[in-house]
């Protein structure tokens, strides 16, 4: 920055003596953060309510939950595991379903919308590359989404412990079956794991694809971000009578190296989110998916330089 | 240095050539008035300046290629467009924590007190605000910013008269000095008459005309002739003849004050009149021009 200083003339430099000539990146980035969240408030709202909503619908069904658990301890250990961690579970589901559409939703809009508003040429005449803001609008759903997910979740299933709690030692009962078969800690290493390293990194292509589409799209970018893949496969079945493309798609959906063990006989949830932490790291296929994800986003900038307000 | 320095700036899209080869220079501490008719190239030849758009020729924007470099420009540059592009989902005080965080020359203090002299409220977000609101918030944004050249794309478009006088007042009175420089491109010419100190006409991509306000006044004269005088005043060969109210209006370049004076009242042409002469005559096609 001081060589730009320099080449500037005299009247030039006392303005810049008063102000400093550059804000750091890791400001600039911040910042643009922060605007993601200011524009699409739904990032955190969608899954606080998701979260609101079942904890109201847990609350009402705690009325039959010293009943259950009267019943629980007839059944067989495994059973027993099963009966008390399956709400627990399904909060687990929701929260992700729901982290799943907003990103979808969000990627599909952030530089579309900016676009159609024509807002980009406010942005655009503020001192922020097309590279910083497009990094900041991937890190939503690739760092942020999974980290906010993994918070309301623990949040959710923490209140859902104590709730359950209450509502057992105020009916006289005891808690400790169900803290014994609840082996919280546990199942937010694994959730974290899961968040982080499936949802977040596993699904970086897809969600830089939906980025590229939404900086090239000038209308309907959820119809461009979808038929042309399935037109791709319906053109290969029906001249090579093959479907790669329906398998490369299918395996960065299902997620490579967790299907394996989910199609090996684990079919629960609980086995999806207990594998090996990090394992995922270290499979190829995550590693191939990140390139893949750097040339959409590097599309997508330079598509956010070029394309006019729609 | 000049400001903002153009040379064979062309742009063509699909169909139509939008810049056809301009050539411009402005000058530290100038303002500017960039006039034409409609697709006349004046919204493309910002967005050059801007780093908006791609361009073929040789650009140079406070010594910068606004292409390549625009965010880096966009720390010596401000911008208002035609329609509002403050994005509506923003709250104002959310706009100004973020114009704070990113531009290094940004003064909250400042804006904070521009907008102490409006009824924006502070808690407001952009889609409740009036037309004029908006464009208030807007110019008090970019007055609180210590740039060097200010652009101005149509910025009183739909705004009533108070406003818009307003606007010019500020820019004036509390913005501009001698290291500004400002580019204002409009449609409404009268009320920047007594703003601009330089003048440009543009039209089909190119520049037709161009002079300071001072040459305007010493260079171009009007008189309304009575009818019977009429051949003797055309035969000092105006630039241009159209009818007023009481007579013909002749326009004339570089003529003698004290001969026209002979013919009736003289003045110094409004620079729509003057357009109209430049634009609209030798092209034969004054309706388009006229607008």
């Amino acid at each position: 920055m001081n060589t730009q200083a320099n080449a500037m003339p005299e009247s030039a430099r006392e303005s810049q003596a008063a102000a400093p000539a550059a804000i750091p990146a890791n400001r600039l980035f911040y910042w643009s953060l922060r605007r993601e969240l200011w524009e699409s408030r739904y990032i955190y709202i969608a899954p606080l309510a998701a979260a609101g909503l079942f904890l109201v619908g847990f609350l009402i069904g705690t009325i039959h939950l010293p009943g259950k658990m009267r019943a629980a301890l007839a059944l067989s250990p495994e059973q027993q595991y099963e009966l008390i961690q399956q709400p627990y579970q399904f909060a687990e589901l929701l929260l992700m379903g729901t982290f799943l559409i907003v990103a979808g939703i969000y990627c599909l809009d952030a530089l579309y919308g900016e676009r159609r508003d024509r807002s980009i040429l406010f942005w655009k005449s503020l001192p922020v590359s097309d590279l910083t803001t497009v990094l900041a609008k991937a890190s939503i759903p690739v760092v942020i989404l999974p980290l906010l997910t993994f918070a309301i979740t623990v949040a959710t299933q923490w209140i859902m412990a104590l709730l359950s709690t209450v509502v057992l030692l105020g009916s006289g009962m005891s808690a400790v079956t169900l803290w014994n078969h609840l082996p919280l800690f546990q199942m937010w290493l694994g959730l974290f794991d899961h968040l982080v390293a499936f949802h977040g990194f596993w699904y970086a292509p897809i969600y830089c694809w939906l980025l590229l589409v939404s900086a090239w799209a000038r209308r309907a970018p959820f119809l461009w971000a979808t038929l042309p893949l399935l037109a791709i496969g319906i053109v290969e079945k029906i001249a090579f009578n093959s479907s790669h493309f329906a398998a490369l798609l299918q395996y960065r959906f299902a997620g490579g190296p967790e299907t394996a063990e989910f199609e090996a006989g684990h079919a629960s949830m609980d086995s999806l989110i207990h594998l090996h932490p990090g394992q995922i790291l270290i499979s190829p296929g995550l590693w191939i998916g990140f390139v893949v994800a750097a040339g959409f986003l590097a599309a997508a900038v330079r598509l956010r330089r070029y394309r006019d307000p729609i | 240095m000049a400001c903002i320095e153009a040379r064979g700036l062309r742009k063509a899209f699909k169909t139509t050539i939008a810049l056809d080869g301009v050539n411009l220079r402005v000058e530290e501490g100038r303002i500017m008035g960039l006039i034409g008719p409609n697709g006349a190239g004046k919204t493309t030849a910002l967005n050059a300046i801007l780093g908006l758009t791609q361009y073929q020729g040789e650009l140079r924007v406070l010594g910068r290629d606004p292409w390549a470099e625009r965010d880096q420009l966009m720390r010596d540059v401000c911008f208002i467009a035609d329609v509002a592009v403050l994005p509506r989902w923003i709250k104002v005080s959310q706009l100004l924590d973020y114009v704070t965080g990113v531009h290094p020359r940004f003064d909250r203090a400042k804006a904070e007190g521009f907008l102490a002299k409006t009824t924006i409220g502070r808690a407001s977000r952009v889609r409740e605000l009036s037309k004029g609101m908006v464009t208030q918030l807007h110019l008090a944004l970019v007055m609180a910013i210590d740039a060097k050249l200010l652009v101005l794309d149509e910025p009183t478009l739909g705004l009533d008269i108070l406003y818009r006088k307003q606007f010019y007042d500020s820019l004036l009175n509390d913005y501009f000095d001698r290291n500004r420089t400002i580019v204002v491109a409009t449609h409404q010419v009268e009320e920047i008459q007594h703003v601009l100190t330089d003048l440009m006409f543009i039209d089909r991509g190119r520049i037709v005309f161009e002079c300071s306000m001072e040459e305007l006044e010493s260079r171009y004269l009007e008189v309304m002739v009575r009818p019977e005088q009429l051949a003797a005043a055309r035969a000092l060969k105006p630039m241009h003849d159209r009818q007023g109210i009481g007579g013909s209006v002749l326009l004339f370049d570089g003529a003698d004050r004290q001969r026209l004076a002979a013919f009736g009242d003289v003045r110094t042409p409004s620079i729509s009149d003057l357009f109209v002469a430049v634009i609209g005559n030798p092209a034969g096609q004054a309706q388009g021009a006229a607008r």
